[in-house]
């Protein structure tokens, strides 16, 4: 009799462990599911234009996100890929390519306002202002966005496009496409366009 | 690591973003869990966008990126990717 008991126990035991152990490994798979699509700290922005105003406000809230720690990437896409261009070469380029080439800035000092450019004047007067109040410069946001482990991605669509080629491009810029961006937002708080 | 079975092969080479990420979608539904299927694209953007993915889809593993010179002279970027359950 009580022998039986014991047996009957012990099969319970062994059943209801097995249910525990079952249950414990969906947990974690669940919650491992679960922590990686959940938002971390991190700040994903796409930069789509060219222009001085627009480049800056792209990079204070960069810098600014990456200071407060959190995890920050750029995109830039069509326009916006004047801010990272360093210098432009003709050779080998097609006739589009090449008026791209001739028409956009060649580099980011070169970035004019989206508002009041006035054939460069703009440009040069926002400069001395925003210099004489202490604001940071353009180049100095940049070099500080690199400083604090801001990750910078080229769009290679519209490189292709505007016959940009990676060597026209600053050293230390990540290559990559609309997956490369979305894979950054699905795990930001914040995500800008700009 | 062991010879990679590919069940079906797609070749996106010339396509702009997005559309190497679009067809290999499509072409991945189209195999069974468990099975991988290879893309060839010449989108240097490619790597990290098929990295991106795998990574925000529970259904894609990224096993193995490769890469060479076709013989058009064009760089091609080889992704292996694996359907799995999500």
């Amino acid at each position: 009799m009580a022998e039986a008991i014991a047996q009957d126990l012990e099969t319970r035991l062994q059943e209801l462990t097995q249910r525990l152990e079952a249950l414990e490994s969906r947990y974690e798979k669940d919650m491992r599911r679960i922590q990686r699509h959940l938002p971390e700290n991190r700040v994903a922005i796409i930069c789509f234009s060219g222009n001085l105003d627009k480049a800056m406000a792209a990079l204070i809230i960069a810098t600014g996100a990456a200071s407060m720690g959190m995890q920050v990437s750029i995109f830039f896409t069509f326009w916006g890929l004047s801010v990272i261009k360093n210098g432009a070469q003709l050779r080998g380029k097609s006739f589009m390519e090449k008026l791209f080439s001739i028409m956009l800035p060649e580099n980011m000092r070169e970035l004019g306002p989206s508002q009041m450019n006035f054939g460069g004047i703009g440009a040069r007067m926002m400069r001395a202002i925003m210099r004489k109040k202490q604001v940071q410069s353009l180049e100095e946001l940049f070099q500080l966005a690199r400083e604090l482990g801001v990750r910078l991605v080229a769009c290679t669509m519209s490189m292709d496009v505007m016959g940009i080629r990676a060597e026209e491009l600053l050293p230390g810029m990540e290559l990559g496409g609309v997956a490369t961006y979305l894979a950054d937002a699905s795990k930001s708080k914040v995500t800008l366009f700009i | 690591m062991g010879e990679i079975v590919v069940a079906r092969e797609l070749d996106v080479r010339g396509l702009q973003c997005p559309m190497p990420l679009v067809n290999a979608h499509r072409a991945i539904k189209q195999i069974a869990v468990g099975e991988v299927l290879k893309v060839l694209a010449t989108d240097r953007g490619s790597l990290l966008d098929f990295k991106g993915w795998a990574e925000t889809d529970d259904s894609v593993e990224l096993l193995q990126q490769e890469e060479y010179t076709d013989e058009q002279g064009r760089r091609v970027y080889v992704h292996y990717l694996r359907r799995v359950e999500p």
